[in-house]
Order: structure tokens, then sequence, then C-alpha cells
């Protein structure tokens, strides 16, 4: 009795989760509340100095908007670093580098020690970017620490700012629903994203980034996770219509977009979802990966 | 044969006869439609479809054939206003609408300059056109409408090329609200952000692309 209990619970509430999860994720560094507005502003761009030390900084700001192309090797889908950090890396509640630079040195949980802000990085670019991660001393890894140093001027280290990271939207009490997901997803993100998550493309280039598909970010990814969408779509999309989105619609849609294929976890355990699931999705946030959908096992990735 | 049924029948082919003919867009865009109030584009938007810009007349050709006909349907209904334009529109056949539409969607335009969004841009107006002002909610122009301002898919048409002083005119119609058909209200809430000064220089950035702020 007790065995098929949560299964009927599962069924009868349909996409609302069953089981507690573990919210701590990704980092084990703490956002602060949207309610705190940020404080902190980053230097204007005309006060970057005209030496070797702009230079480089000019350089990491090139990649960081331009990621794709200017790092084929790097970025092994549509995304641009500039694609999840909006204004080049400097809006508040939009993960800015100023935020996130100070707090490196840090533990992550995600590979169980401590990384250098290069460290972590690199993890952008193996799961945001479906790529292969510069090493730590290249040039191009250094002009983007330089751009994310010289964005954090004046900031205070070790400090977690206001505005850092995407702030948390609470799971609504009845859960997510993919087809209202699907309702919004249709009336407020197709236009620029495409009917099929697909993105757009001017000249071979992505202008609006893919959503789901080969294109993608990884299911390694921190956005994979529903409730890091739905965070980041609350406080930063439509473009430039922030927080035009209930709570409710924030994780509809994150719901929708996320339950969508897209590239494997780089870190799959021997071939096998169910053992990839175990190991790195079952404690990290709300996700979708290695459970099944309408009968389809989500996570199997989009191949190639 | 009665008189009346005589008439029945000539209606009945007539309006039939769009149907049976599939409307030819390039001969809309030289000669017009089959209703006469619906002139010829080329007469005021040019022969090369590129506009006229002394005279403030958008540029058509190379535009996205789904935002065209949007357009020629808005302005049928009256969501979109413009006194030439809108009893053109309503001259027009749905048929026709789709016709021109593709025809000018294929016209060749002049390609964008190409503005890459890897500078560091410290001048306020190349700021506002590559990465925009977030302290009051305006995107960069290029996020939505492409690198240079080429447009990009169905619903957001190139800047690039347009003249200076219909760019200004769009952007104070939303501003006013006499302009008000942009999908999921995108364009307004931007428009309204921005100041007199900057429509100016935005308008200008985008329709003249010799600026010397426009460094590829």
């Amino acid at each position: 009795m007790k065995a098929w209990m949560p299964t009927l619970l599962l069924l009868a509430v349909g996409s609302a989760l069953a089981a507690p999860i573990t919210m701590e994720d990704q980092s084990q560094l703490t956002v602060p509340p949207a309610q705190n507005a940020a404080q902190f502003a980053p230097p204007a761009e005309g006060e970057l100095p005209d030496n070797a030390f702009g230079k480089l900084v000019r350089e990491g700001h090139a990649l960081f908007v331009d990621t794709r192309r200017l790092m084929p090797d790097a970025v092994g889908n549509g995304m641009n670093c500039s694609n999840c950090h909006l204004d080049q890396g400097r809006l508040a509640h939009s993960a800015p580098m100023w935020g996130a630079y100070p707090m490196y040195p840090a533990y992550r949980k995600k590979n169980d020690k401590v990384n250098t802000y290069a460290e972590r990085i690199q993890g952008c670019f193996q799961f945001s970017m479906n790529g292969k991660p510069p090493a730590a001393d290249s040039p191009q890894m250094t002009a983007l620490s330089a751009y994310a140093y010289w964005l954090s001027t004046k900031a205070p280290t070790g400090v977690e700012l206001a505005g850092r990271g995407y702030p948390d939207v609470p799971q609504p009490q009845g859960g997510y629903d993919f087809k209202r997901g699907q309702q919004v997803y249709r009336e407020q993100c197709a236009i620029c994203h495409g009917d099929e998550g697909e993105g757009q493309k001017v000249a071979g280039e992505y202008v609006m980034p893919p959503l789901w598909g080969k294109d993608s970010y990884n299911w390694g990814a921190g956005m994979h996770r529903i409730n890091t969408a739905a965070s980041f779509i609350k406080y930063n999309m439509p473009l430039g219509k922030p927080g035009s989105l209930s709570d409710q619609q924030a994780w509809d849609v994150a719901a929708w977009i996320n339950r969508h294929e897209r590239p494997q976890d780089p870190r799959l355990v021997e071939g096998s979802v169910e053992k990839t699931r175990l190991k790195f999705h079952a404690n990290d946030g709300v996700n979708l990966y290695g459970q099944k959908v309408e009968g389809v096992l989500i996570g199997q990735g989009t191949g190639g | 044969m009665t008189p009346l049924s005589r008439v029945v029948i000539g209606s009945a082919l007539i309006l039939a006869w769009p149907m049976a003919h599939a409307a030819d867009g390039q001969k809309i865009f030289t000669q017009g439609g089959s209703n006469p109030a619906a002139m010829a584009c080329l007469g005021c938007h040019g022969p090369d479809g590129k506009g006229i810009a002394a005279a403030g007349f958008p540029r058509l050709a190379g535009l996205p054939a789904g935002y065209l006909s949007k357009q020629l349907h808005d302005w049928r209904t009256g969501s979109r206003k413009q006194p030439v334009m809108e009893p053109l529109a309503k001259a027009l056949t749905d048929d026709e609408i789709k016709a021109v539409s593709s025809y000018l969607a294929s016209m060749p335009g002049d390609p964008a300059p190409t503005v890459r969004r890897q500078q560091i841009a410290s001048d306020p107006t190349t700021r506002l056109a590559l990465y925009g002002d977030w302290s009051r909610q305006i995107p960069g122009c290029v996020q939505c409408h492409g690198p240079g301002g080429s447009g990009v898919g169905e619903h957001f048409p190139p800047l690039a090329g347009q003249p200076a002083s219909y760019l200004e005119a769009q952007l104070n119609g939303w501003r006013d609200g006499s302009r008000s058909n942009d999908p999921n209200q995108l364009m307004v809430g931007v428009a309204k952000a921005m100041t007199d000064d900057e429509v100016v220089a935005i308008a200008e950035f985008f329709a003249n692309p010799a600026s010397p702020e426009v460094k590829p």
C-alpha cells in the first residue's frame, strides 16, 4: 500500500512535484532577494583607460558579446555570454559579472571543489555553451576575466551584492503546467525565439538564441533547471519588459522550454541517463532530466 | 434571361475574377492593383523600391513579406494610420497584398553596414543602438532589428537604409500613440522611454551608413 501511494499521488498531481527538492544547486553562493535594489554601478565605458589594460578589457568585452563567432572552437552551440548575462554582463538581476567576479574563489557543489573564477567560466563553456572550455591561462580566458574584473571596479570582494545572480522566484503552490507554459511561449516568446525554440539567425549567425534543440544549452547547464530558468525569465524576459510575467507564468514557460530535448549532459555516466540523473540531477533544483513526460524519457539529448 | 439574372451572373464573374488570376506582384509594384485607387508602389517608393529619402518615403525593397503584408492589412482595418496608405491598402485585394508583399521582399535592398557588437561603445548613440539603456528598459536596437539594423525574421523590419525622417516619424508615432500596431507592444515602451534628441540621433544612425559612429 505504502509503496504505490507516491505513484498514485504523482499521477494525480500531474506535473506538480511529489518529492521535496534540494534547491541549493549550481553554487553554494546565495542570491540576495529581488527587493534588495542593486546599489552597485559598474564603470562607464568612457572610464576605460587607453592602455594595455584597457585593450585587454576591450578584447574580453568582444568575446563576451560575440562569443560564438570569435571563439568557434570553444562554443559548441548558438549561444553568447551576453544571452544569459544581459547588457554586456552589466545588468542587475541578470547574473552580472560584477556580482560574480568578486565572489571567487568559491566552493561549488557542482564539481565539489573550490573554483577559481576562470574555472567558473570554464563551466559556462562546457554546459551553457556546450563546448570545449579554453585553458584557464589562455589569452581568451585572461581577456574574459579582465573584463569581469573591470566591471567589478570598486566592488567589495566576498560580499553578496544586491543584484547578483537571478533572484529566486518561489515555486507556485500548484507547481507548473506545460499547457499553460506552451500558451505563454506562443504569445510572448515565439516572436523572437521561434515556434520551435529554434531562435533566429541573420546571415548565418544567431541574433535571438535558440532555447532548445542542438544549438541551445545542454542538459548540464544551470538554465536547464526550471527554477533557474523561471528566475531568469521573470526578471529579464521578454526583452525590455522584465517583471511583466507572473511567477506562475514564469514557472510554466520555463517548464515548457525545459521539457524539450537539448544536447546531452557532457558528464553522462556510462551512457546511462538514469545513472546521470541519480548522480547529477536528482538533487539539482527542479528539473526534468531523466524523468518521463507524457511517456517519453527526457534527457536523451539531441545527438551529434 | 432576365436583366436581374444578368446582373447576378455579371457580379459573380467580377467577384470570381481576382480568384481565377493569381495577382502579379511586379505588376502591382509598377502599375498598381486591379482597382485604380491601388496606385503603383514605385511612384512614391522609387523604381528600385528603396524609398525616396528626401520625401521620407520608406524603403520597401527586401523588407520581410510578413511584415509588409501585416502593415497593408493594418492600414485596411485602420490599426495603422497614414492618409495615403490607408485608402490604397483598402483598394488592394487579399491576393494582391500577398503578391506585392512577396515581390517587394524579393527585391534587393542595400546590405546593412557590418556593425558588429564587439566594440565597446563610448558615445551615447552607438551605445543606445548596440546595447540600449537598461536603466530605462530600452534594449539595444540591434538586439531585435539585427546586426547593423539589418532586420530579423518577419516581425523585426530593417532599420538600415530607411530615411531618417521616416524612422523619426515612426518612433514619434509610437511615442504619441498614433502608431500602435507593434506585435506584443514591444516597440511602444521602447519609443516612449526615448528622448527627443535620442529619436533624432538614432534615426540618423540607421539612415546613414556612412555615419562616423559606425566603425565595423
